[in-house]
């Protein structure tokens, strides 16, 4: 038994030390060591790797059993020595052969990076050194009880939220006179101050630590209200949410609002897309095509430009939407009979067919070719124009209520019923008496109609649209953001839009990682946790029940997702 | 009949028995007049509105393709030499997505998926390869020795493609075996743009020259024709490596256990076969495949880019479904098919219909076809009964 220990330890920490490695060449460590988490003590890139030793610790340190501390600490600190060693590994090799004719992030900056500016002697015994301490301070977590566990998990996450979000932080504290002292006491020039991160660490602590004991008692007090008051309660917290919402733009200032509104635009995306596929099961990767449908619809009929119809917006959206049904339905037909991953590349080709339509200079004279169509009017209403993202906002939030509440209608209606027995098994819910045709053509139109609004709102928000605003990226974007989320749920869909679209938008140093993020969210999302963030009903009752079976649930990636579905 | 039961014995037919030639013959016929007829109800009961929607598009395709060839051919725009070009450029490009082909249908044959990614298979090797012949390049090492050097960047290429192949098997889709079938294709989306965005972070994002081979420049004449150098080199080296795996399909244990395995898994691993070695085999094949196609694509078009992958894979995805998705031979002949479209097709229909820049529309042609093949015959030019049972 003694040497499974040590392959343990060893084969854990090597697959973490090559994930360091990589995330090192590809460049994610100097990109993100721009920005500090606590102002000049440590910095994300630092953080990620960090994160990755202690994760890696903790990993092989649950191979072995709680009752044996000594091995817990024996496989933390062989593991956290593995992480600590590969890198040290990719500074020495760097040093001796020019890996940077090839890899064109290995460059001096990384090596200083990673051995802390010290030097390549005592940096890289500094580096097996962190190494190992990370791996033995995982194995001492492993130790401990769960609450501490709990509290320390939290509210370390919370420390490092905050130094990743402070862009996002640091300007609504500012708006507002009395915040700006905590503001000052939090934030430095850079990344979180000393006593700032302490203090936030302490306060999430006893916050985490009082909800852990008391928590409880607080639910089943909320439970045992009579039925009225906690509607009541709930609809209170619904109206403070609206509030919240409407004067959002107002608070967050220009930047944060364009961020806002681009988020609203995937939202309203997000939703159209898990009706087709979280509800009905059809997985349509040529889902942009349909954003691109209802963006040139508003720039055909409005541009003056083309100088067709030079409609205003508002009579130009009707027709957006209605091109958009059609064209789902169109598109739809021939699919029909089609099942899972035919389906997907089949809906991938109508995707690409359009967007080399509108690219190609055989229909220029119509849609403008590669220039795209500029002098799309903005909307307005009476003489309040939406043209800035302040404004523009309130459109898209319009939208997206509207377009939320109809799948929320639709969800539990005869035909959201239908949709999710097509998306279970098409023999039998035929058999049952679905029609097929319908249900699915149903879903795509009305798919569809969403996605197609959403571009029109997206053509007027930019004035102009080019082909190369559709590509296929668009669609795995929005796929991606309802896996995430979790297929079928509405909260889900906000829940990945804010996560795939509006972090990435605030973390300027993400945007070259952000479609390799992606791809290794899919992945990951895949393999520990196919529900997603925020599971709809039925799936979380399905996977509640799988879990006897005996699959390994992941509880590491984040805090539990929230408790009652549908406000 | 159920064994034992002997009640039907003594039925008597209820045929009218045939009392000579002549009515023997009537009844002959009027029966198969009914079978007809009643053939023709049930076609027409079974027609769905759908269907007769789909008829139309279809057969408004063909006449527009019949159409648009006919007045090219009548306006004569191209010689026989241009068509001679188109074709050789087909035939290479398309013996490119035969091998990429391979790896898809192998795949599908054997685990019941669309592997995403085997466009980033396709791309890894020859980025990976560019390095090795950049090297080669600068210190004259390819122009002493061109066969050598070329075989180096081959075998850098299909072992860095083969590496990436049985990593993603490992890693993404291993776990995923049992999965409902949309899990391990979202995963495989999934690794195709984590592995493209990885390659992006090593490499850069900037499209890589590839160096030029001097014994592949220039043309050889026959008779009147002339073919680049490099693309007969192409067809040549594609076609060698198909026959080659092909014969390791078809010949060896290990490619007639591979075989078994996609047949029928169970039966294959009661019969003593391991199968997780043969699904890691058919990862390896289809990586070197594509490790191959790509240097090759890489010497047609001179030059490499992170996102060199997802074109021709999604094209060879097509290719592999328009010779019946898990059937290898199809794979092949759908590629080259494919290729021979997608070079002739803009000049010979798209260009007969007024089409102005018809060349901007070939990916759209690919896409149409693979949408075609999909809606009006899923089990592909060598349809088997595998397509079938899957749709």
């Amino acid at each position: 038994m003694k040497h499974s220990i040590w392959q343990d330890g060893i084969k854990i920490g090597l697959i973490g030390g090559g994930v360091g490695v990589l995330l090192s060449l590809i460049g994610m460590v100097e990109a993100f060591s721009q920005r500090h988490i606590i102002s000049n003590v440590i910095s994300m890139g630092h953080t990620l790797l960090l994160v990755i030793a202690l994760l890696v610790g903790y990993m092989a340190a649950k191979r072995a059993s709680q009752t044996q501390p000594l091995r817990v600490l024996a496989n933390g600190l062989i593991s956290g020595l593995m992480v600590g060693g590969l890198l040290a590994l990719l500074v020495m090799v760097g040093n001796l052969v020019r890996l940077r004719a090839v890899f064109i992030n290995a460059s001096p900056v990384l090596y200083k990076l990673l051995t802390f500016d010290y030097g390549i002697g005592s940096g890289i015994f500094l580096l097996l050194c962190a190494g190992t301490f990370s791996g033995v301070l995982s194995g001492l977590f492993y130790l401990s009880p769960a609450l501490a566990r709990r509290v320390l998990l939290t509210s370390l996450s919370s420390v490092v939220m905050a130094g990743v979000l402070q862009d996002l932080l640091r300007p609504t504290f500012a708006l507002w006179g009395p915040l700006a002292i905590i503001n000052e006491w939090l934030f430095a020039a850079n990344g979180l101050t000393i006593q700032g991160a302490v203090s936030l660490f302490i306060l999430m602590a006893l916050i985490i630590y009082f909800w852990a004991k008391r928590g409880s008692a607080v639910k089943t007090g909320f439970r045992g209200l009579p039925p009225t008051k906690q509607r009541a309660l709930r609809t209170t917290g619904l109206l403070f949410l609206i509030i919240v919402l409407l004067i959002l733009p107002q608070v967050l200032g220009l930047f944060l609002s364009e961020v806002l509104t681009i988020v609203g635009l995937f939202v309203l995306l997000g939703l159209g897309l898990n009706i087709v596929v979280g509800y009905a099961g059809l997985l349509d990767l040529g889902y942009v095509a349909f954003f691109a449908i209802g963006a040139y619809t508003i720039a055909l009929l409005t541009s003056p430009e083309l100088g067709f119809f030079g409609f205003s917006f508002w009579s130009a959206l009707p027709f957006a939407i209605i091109v958009g049904i059609i064209f789902g339905v169109l598109l739809g037909i021939p699919v029909l009979k089609m099942r899972g991953d035919y389906l997907a590349i089949a809906t991938l080709g109508f995707g690409e067919i359009i967007r080399i339509l509108v690219l190609s200079d055989f229909l220029r004279p119509w849609l403008g070719g590669a220039q795209g169509v500029g002098k799309i009017p903005k909307a307005a209403i009476g003489s309040i124009e939406f043209a800035g993202p302040q404004q523009i906002y309130y459109l898209i939030l319009a939208g997206c209520f509207l377009v939320g509440f109809i799948s929320w209608r639709l969800r539990d209606s005869r035909l959201g019923r239908a949709w999710m027995a097509v998306r279970e098994d098409e023999d039998v819910a035929q058999a049952m008496g679905i029609n097929l045709v319908a249900a699915k053509l149903l879903a795509f139109a009305t798919g569809a109609a969403f996605s197609a609004l959403s571009g029109a709102i997206f053509a007027s928000k930019l004035g102009s649209v080019y082909p190369h605003s559709f590509n296929v990226m668009i669609s795995i974007n929005i796929l991606c953001l309802i896996i995430v989320g979790g297929m079928g749920s509405i909260p889900g869909v906000l829940v990945g839009a804010i996560a795939l679209v509006g972090l990435p938008e605030l973390l300027r140093e993400f945007a070259d990682y952000r479609l390799l993020v992606y791809g290794a969210a899919l992945v990951a999302m895949m393999l520990f946790r196919p529900a997603g963030l925020w599971p709809e009903a039925v799936h979380r009752r399905e996977l509640q029940e799988e879990e006897s079976v005996g699959t390994e649930t992941e509880s590491l990636s984040g805090p539990e997702p929230g408790k009652q579905e549908g406000v | 009949m159920i064994p034992g039961s002997t009640r039907m014995v003594f039925l008597p037919d209820p045929r009218p028995m045939p009392s000579n030639f002549f009515s023997t013959v009537k009844t002959i016929y009027e029966a198969t007049l009914e079978d007809g007829f009643s053939m023709w109800k049930r076609m027409k009961e079974r027609m769905t509105p759908t269907d007769i929607v789909m008829w139309l598009i279809g057969g408004g395709m063909l006449a527009l393709i019949i159409w648009g060839s006919t007045a090219t051919l009548i306006a004569g725009r191209y010689t026989a030499h241009h068509w001679f070009d188109f074709m050789v450029f087909g035939l290479a490009q398309g013996s490119i997505y035969a091998l990429i082909a391979m790896g898809y249908t192998m795949v599908y044959g054997i685990l019941r998926m669309i592997n995403f990614a085997h466009s980033e298979v396709f791309m890894s090797g020859p980025y990976t390869a560019y390095f090795v012949a950049a090297f080669f390049y600068s210190s004259g090492f390819l122009d002493q020795q061109p066969i050598i050097s070329l075989l180096a960047i081959f075998l850098v290429s299909m072992s860095v493609s083969t590496l990436i192949a049985v990593l993603l098997e490992r890693i993404a889709y291993r776990p995923l075996r049992n999965a409902p079938r949309l899990v391990p294709l979202i995963t495989a989306i999934g690794a195709s743009f984590f592995l493209q965005y990885t390659f992006r972070g090593l490499y850069g994002s900037g499209f890589q020259a590839y160096p030029v081979v001097k014994i592949l420049e220039g043309e050889w004449a026959f008779w009147d024709f002339r073919i680049l150098k490099f693309q007969a080199v192409v067809i040549v080296a594609a076609a060698l490596l198909m026959a080659a795996l092909y014969t390791f399909i078809q010949r060896t244990r290990v490619g007639k256990a591979i075989r078994a395995v996609s047949e029928d898994k169970e039966a294959s691993s009661l019969m003593g076969i391991d199968i997780d070695r043969m699904i890691v085999t058919t990862f390896v094949i289809g990586g070197m495949a594509a490790g191959a196609a790509g240097v090759l694509y890489a010497l047609m078009f001179k030059q490499v880019h992170f996102s060199m992958g997802f074109i021709p894979g999604i094209k060879a995805f097509t290719a592999a479904v328009l010779g019946g998705i898990g059937n290898i031979p199809g794979a092949m002949l759908g590629g080259i098919f494919l290729g021979l479209v997608e070079s002739v097709g803009p000049s010979l229909f798209l260009d007969g219909l007024g089409i102005v820049a018809p060349y901007q529309l070939k990916d759209a042609i690919a896409f149409t076809m693979l949408v075609l093949v999909l809606i009006f015959r899923p089990t592909g030019i060598l349809g088997e009964k595998l397509a079938v049972k899957k749709a």
